[in-house]
Formats: C-alpha cells, structure tokens, sequence
C-alpha cells in the first residue's frame, strides 16, 4: 500500500525554445499513512512532481507504482488512481462553482458513478471531516469568507475518500490562525482515517511541526529526504538553494556557537524550549 | 506634520439578500482614529476581514469614508476636486501581483502613472528608469510580465507608483500570494525605497517577521484599531494578539516559551540576536 | 498545447523592423497584403518572396516561429488548395481520372492560393512579433483618431485591446489550472456526446468566468489608483512621431507594390513554366 516513483524524469514542452527538464531523476517511496512533507521554492518542481502522484502529468520517462501496480500500464483505470490519490491544488477555492456547498463537494462523487444519496452521505462526511459547519450547506460557496472556501475545496477532494491527500500550499494567503486551523485540521484527520498525507509547503516552521519526513526538492531533483531533524541539520546547504530551516534552529545552533552545552538539532519550539531548559539546569 | 490623519473614520455597505434588496448594513471600520507622520514606516495588522484592507483604500481614496474624515496630506478625501491629487500624493501596490500590471512590457507599465498624470515623455523615461533602478528591475525593462516571478511582479508593481513620485505608499498585502524568497525581495526593496526616498510607508500585513522594522504597529480587529504601540509594545502581549488571530515571530514564540518556563527573559524579543544575548546573560 | 499558438505573440529583439513606427508596420503589412490579391504573376511572387524574406531577415525573428505560426492553418491550406485545384478549369488539361480534372489553371491558382494564404499569415505575424502589443493599440489608436470626431471612442477601444492581450496568456494558463483541478476531482472532458461534453465544461466555465470578474475588478481599481481617467489629458511615454526610417520604410514598400502591379501588367505571361 504505498506509492513509489522510479527515476521519474519530466521535460516541459520538448523541443521548443522553452524546453525546460522539471524533474530530474526522481526517486521516491511513500508508504501508506506517512505524513509527509515536500519543500523547495517556486519552480523547484514539487508542484510538477505532485501533479504526477495522481497521473494528471504523464512523466517523460520512469514509472510510478501506486500499491504495485504500475500507473502507465495500458488499462490502468487513471480516474479511480485521481479518487484515490486526492490532490487539492493550490487556492483550491477557485474552482469552485456549483450553487451550494454541499452539491459542489458532490462533485467528485458524482464524477465516481454513486448515486444521489451516497454523493450527499460522503459529501456530508467530507464536510465534516474538514470541520466545516453544517449550517452553511446549503449556501453559495461564493459567498463564504477565505478560510471557509478553502474548507469546502478541500472537502471535495476528501468526499471522493481518498487513501493519499495531496495538499499543496494549503494555507497559501490565509491569516495566522486561518493557517493553524487547516493544518491542525490536516493533521487530526491524518491520525483519525489513517491517511497517507503530503504536504507541499513554502514554511519551514509549518512543516517542522507537523510531519515526520521532509522532501527537500530543488531544480528538479530531491535533495534531501529524511526526518525533519536530519533534513534541518543541513541547514547551510538549505540556505545555499534559498531554502532555510525554522526559525528555531538557528537560534539553537547560535547558542552551541557561544558555547552551550546543547544538541542543535531541535525544529520545534517545544524541543527548543526543553533542550534550552536542560542545559540550563 | 501628519500624512495620514483620520478621524472617527467610518465605512459602511449595504447586505444584500439574494435578490438584491437591501437587509441591513455592515460596518467595516467602525470609528478609527488614525495618525501618521510624515516620512514614518507603519504596519497594520490583522486577520482577514478585520477591516485593514478597507482602511488602505481609504488613504487613497478608492473607498471614501460614509463617516468621519481621512485627510492625505492635509487633503480632505471626500472632495472630489482633490481625487487626482489624493492619488498621486499616496501611491496602492495591491495583493495580486498579475491584476495589477497593465502593461505587456515591464517598462510600459511603469510609465502607465505618470503617463495618466501628464508627465512629459522625457520626464516618464527618467522616471521610468530611476524606479525600475530603484526596486533591482532595470535589467528586466523590456520584458514581458508574464514572465516574471512574483516576487518580480511586485517589485514592477511597486516602481509603477514610485514613477508617480508619491510622498507615500500604501502596501496592501503585498506578500501574501508570495513564496518566502519573493516576501524578501519585496520587503527589502520597500526598505530600500525608504532609505532612499524618504516616503512614508504603510505596509498592511499579516506577517510578522515584517513589521519588525516598523516604526508603529496599528492591529485591527472588527473594523477597529485594539492595539497600537511600537514593535516591542506590540510583541510583548502574546496572548491578546492570538486572540486577535494573529501569531509573532517563532523566535518571540520561543522566547516567550522560556518565561513561562521561568527563565528571567524581557519581553517582546524581536530577533534572534537578542534571544541569543538574553540566553547568554542567563548562565 | 494552447500556448503554442505563436500567432499573435511579441518577440522581443533589437532589429531595425522592432524598432520602426507601429502605425507603419501597420499600414505596410496593410499595402502588403493587397498586393499579394491584386496580382498574379510569378514576377510578382517572385518579388513578394524577396520582401517578405528580406523583411524576416532583418527582423531577427527565427524562420522557426514564423513557420510555426502557419501551423493553425494546415487545414485551411489544403482545404484552398484541394477546392481550387479541382474547381478551377480552363487552360491545358493536366491529369484526368474519374470525374476529377487538374487543369492548368486549377493547379495555378491552387499554387498562388497556397502561397498567398501563407504570405498572408507570415506577413502579419511579423508584424505582431515585432511590435509590442502595446506598440499596436498605441499605433491602431493614433491612425484612428480621426474617428474620434465621429464619437468613437478610439482611446477606451485601444486600451481594452491592449488589456485583452494581457491577460489572454493569464487566463489560459488559469483555465489549464482549473481544467486540472476538476480532473483530480474525477472530472472527464474527453468522453460523452457533444451535449455531455459542453456540460463537463461548466465546472471549468464557472470558475473561469468568477475569475476573470475578479480580476477585471482588481485591475479596475488598480488603474484608478494610478490615476487613470481615460485618454484625456493623458501623455505618451512612446510618443509616435514619424523619423526617417519610418519614411524610408513607406517608400520601399510603396515601391515595391508599384513593383509587383508593373510586374502583373507588362511582363510576359510566358514566363510560366508550367
């Protein structure tokens, strides 16, 4: 149960003047229930590298295996890969369009075959599991404040029920709270269904705090992967591609460069404070 | 002398049901009394829909007050004689870097102002060239927008209304659609034009690693000013901001951490410096 | 494959055409043109050849792109050439078979259709790669102004083009995105009667059009924030203002037309080699 890619190679518009290699070698495995992070600056390739998770962009060269079976086959059933493999794009908000919340979440079911009356049920449950209030399903999603149309898209995706959720830069434009909403949202749904969660994120301090392996992808390639500690640890390399670690960590390798006696390695203001407590005491 | 003076400001629209008839009203800014000096660098804080967008608007008279004054630069926003001129003197960089770039050359945009404003065309060149100088985009002069990254948007955004030679700019959310390294590249190049320039700056904002460098902060909440203070004054009070749904920076996070861990730490820690040197006093 | 279209598209370079007047790109693309339909003779082709390749040249545009450009009309082109040469009888029979006949005439007129079909679209295309869409409206506006006394409103008309290329590209690029997004949510575009197809495009319809309200609101206001207030009062950073060059460019291009109409009268018609 997991997907893997195997030297996975994209070319953007091959043989013209903006040909451009997006992916280069990729090789990843991500078994199921995983909360993974995947970071790098725009152009990185980490929205391309996604957008491949679900099949939507066919790779130039490679494979990819979604619970071993090999996703370019001839008669691999691509829509029911794209119900399993959930993917929330980016301002997922705009692409909402039906004339209320719970017919536009519908959709995705609807598009699998179910009936009316299973649509709605997992419509329901997909609102639900996004901690969206029922109160307003019957209202135009246009007509909702940021933070709650972005509730409703993800739903969407979530109502077709997913193994994998993709979700990239979901807190793109939302105020402090808004993002802490999501994400802790994201991660109480991660532990209660199980789920295999990947997050595509611009903030480091975002991912430090909430997943368990980081991606680090830079020009196309993977350039690191391991756990949040291992991958801040590099952090100069980090910084060498415009990338930095959180915020805390470089305090933390501050206070080791004047002379305290503490492991640098902590991501999160809590392992921070703990390290900071103890040689202290 | 004051470049933003407000008093009592009030801005209401109507609620609108599903047929268009009118159900009541609603209260954007709610009373706020605003000052802001010449040449000062002032952010606004607050959530999404506390009322801080409808505030910039106001100083550039997109939006007039249904209550109370704004005066730009001792100009009364509501005479409609003074418009062109409330405009000029107080320049808009918006959030959306694509929806605010008129020109298909990068170059032609930035002469879109002055050229609305009646500059002669060897005035618009100078113009044109000392703001694209100004922001780190003169080598992009003639290329297209659409090509350029967001970061690169901004900054054309923002030397669009320095060819207007304003006295002041209002950002709006300029960073919001940005990733991390275009945030720095549109903060350091409004550092920069202050420097350099001398304008005032108002900068609205939901980040705080931004507002660090401000000279006062104003955090809105429901269309009202709920605190106001320096940086520091601001950052001390941890608890009211998250009230307010705001957040501070990791290291003021950390460093308030550690004093309710009781370690004997100041308040209001900005930067990562003064941790490390507080820290050090410590042992 | 949307973005390919290269017609249409500004390519940016330092040539002598870039840098010409638009107002005589247009005019010149404009006498171009007329003189590719009002002629017929293979001097005149001949002649038109040399212009047009003489003016790719010098503008700097890769032959690459220019061909590309002609891509969208294959279909027209044989669909010209496949009408004209069975249509087109008179002169010495060619070929004959079933009920078809290639004449002479039909295979010398198909030949010029295809040609001018393509100098049609490669002349104007190079116009539009060497002048800037701005560049266009700007040079449009002004050699429409005097329609201006005829209250139309020639200014507000340029700016709407030039805003309209803007965000062409913006808006494909959104529609892609959108079109990707409601496929991730099962959504399917290829399959289905025209009826269910026109109905999977609402989904990529509704979002669109939300967002081009959006952003036709945002950029309203960021115009009015920088002042804008119409053509009134208004200066030009690029002024158009005629130099040498510009006049230069107007007398080849008139001397090639008398070129090619004396070509079409006084030379012999034998010098067809068919």
């Amino acid at each position: 149960m997991s997907i893997a890619l195997e030297h996975i190679n994209y070319v953007y518009s091959p043989g013209t003047a903006y040909e451009k290699q997006a992916l280069k070698d990729v090789c990843l495995e991500i078994p199921q229930g995983q909360f993974v992070g995947i970071i790098g600056h725009t152009g990185s390739g980490k929205s391309t590298l996604i957008q491949h998770l679900n099949g939507l962009t066919r790779a130039t060269s490679g494979r990819i295996l979604y619970e071993g079976k090999d996703i370019y086959e001839e008669g691999f059933d691509m829509r029911w890969l794209r119900s399993q493999v959930g993917l929330v794009f980016q301002y997922p908000e705009h692409q909402l369009f039906e004339v209320d919340v719970l017919s536009d979440v519908c959709f995705g079911p609807k598009n699998q075959g179910l009936s009316q009356e299973e649509c709605e049920e997992r419509a329901k449950e997909a609102l639900e599991l996004g901690g969206f209030p029922e109160k307003y399903y019957r209202q135009s999603p246009f007509e909702l404040s940021g933070g709650q149309k972005r509730r409703v898209a993800i739903a969407g995706v979530l109502a077709m029920r997913p193994k994998v959720l993709v979700l990239d830069e979901p807190t793109a434009g939302l105020d402090p709270k808004g993002r802490d909403e999501i994400l802790d949202q994201v991660e109480r749904l991660h532990k209660e269904t199980g789920m295999t969660v990947i997050l595509v994120s611009h903030s480091m301090e975002d991912v430090a705090r909430y997943v368990e392996r980081i991606i680090v992808m830079n020009r196309g390639e993977k350039m690191l992967d391991g756990t949040p500690r291992e991958v801040f640890r590099h952090y100069k390399e980090l910084e060498k591609v415009g990338l930095a670690a959180p915020q805390v960590t470089y305090v933390m390798h501050d206070l080791k460069e004047r002379g305290f006696d503490l492991s640098p390695d902590a991501t999160t203001i809590e392992e921070a404070a703990d390290e900071i407590m103890r040689s202290l005491s | 002398m004051e470049m933003i003076h407000a008093e009592k400001l009030i801005y209401e629209y109507d609620k609108r049901d599903e047929e268009g008839n009118v159900i009541g009203t609603n209260r954007a800014i709610d009373g706020v009394d605003i000052d802001i000096p010449q040449g000062s660098f002032v952010a606004v804080l607050g959530h999404n829909g506390s009322g801080k967008s409808t505030l910039a608007k106001h100083m550039n008279a997109i939006l007039v007050p249904t209550g109370g004054t704004m005066w730009v630069d001792g100009r009364d926003t509501k005479d409609p004689a003074e418009l062109w001129n409330v405009r000029q003197t107080a320049g808009m960089v918006f959030q959306n870097p694509d929806n605010q770039i008129i020109g298909t050359v990068v170059e032609e945009d930035v002469g879109f102002g002055p050229e609305n404003l009646g500059v002669p065309t060897d005035e618009i060149w100078k113009r044109v060239e000392d703001s694209l100088r100004s922001v780190g985009m003169i080598e992009y002069r003639k290329a297209s927008p659409n090509k350029l990254s967001g970061g690169q948007k901004q900054r054309v955004a923002i030397a669009g209304v320095i060819a207007m030679e304003p006295k002041c700019i209002v950002l709006d959310e300029p960073t919001a659609m940005l990733d991390p390294n275009g945030r720095k590249e549109v903060i350091r190049a409004v550092e920069k034009l202050r420097k350099e320039k001398k304008v005032t700056v108002i900068l609205i904002t939901h980040y705080m690693e931004e507002v660090i460098d401000a000279d006062q902060v104003f955090v809105m909440d429901g269309g009202h000013i709920v605190m106001h203070g320096t940086p520091r004054e601001i950052f001390s009070r941890v608890e009211e901001l998250k009230s307010y749904r705001m957040d501070v920076p990791q290291v003021t996070m950390l460093a308030e951490e550690l004093r309710r861990r009781g370690l004997d730490i100041p308040r209001g820690i900005l930067r990562r410096e003064e941790l490390v040197e507080a820290l050090c006093r410590l042992r | 494959m949307i973005r390919d279209i290269t017609i249409g598209q500004y390519y940016p370079a330092e040539s002598r055409i870039h840098r010409l007047d638009p107002r005589v790109k247009i005019v010149c693309t404009l006498l171009f043109l007329v003189s590719l339909f009002v002629q017929s003779s293979l001097l005149g082709y001949v002649i038109a050849t040399v212009f047009l390749g003489g003016v790719i040249k010098l503008s700097k545009v890769p032959l690459k792109y220019i061909v590309k450009g002609l891509k969208p009309i294959v279909i027209l082109l044989l669909f010209t050439v496949v009408m004209n040469l069975f249509l087109t009888q008179g002169g010495e029979k060619l070929v004959h078979f079933w009920i078809f006949t290639i004449t002479e005439n039909g295979l010398r007129t198909s030949v010029f259709m295809a040609v001018r079909l393509m100098y049609l679209v490669a002349g104007s295309s190079i116009m539009t790669f060497t002048t800037s869409p701005n560049g266009l409206t700007d040079g449009m506006e002004k050699l429409l102004h005097p329609l201006n006394k005829v209250n139309v409103p020639v200014h507000e008309v340029a700016m709407m083009m030039s805003i309209a290329l803007r965000f062409i590209p913006i808006l494909l690029e959104e529609t892609d995105k959108i079109m990707k997004a409601q496929m991730a949510r099962g959504a399917d575009f290829e399959s289905g009667n025209i009826i269910q197809r026109a109905k999977a495009m609402i989904p990529i319809l509704v979002p669109l059009f939300v967002s081009a309200f959006r952003r036709a609101n945002d950029l309203a206001m960021a115009m009015e924030a920088r002042c804008y207030h119409g053509g009134e009062g208004r200066t030009k950073m690029k002024p158009l203002k005629y130099k040498t060059r510009d006049r230069m460019a107007y007398i080849i291009t008139v001397v090639y037309v008398a070129a090619v109409f004396a070509a079409g009268r006084f030379v012999d018609f034998k010098l067809w080699i068919f």
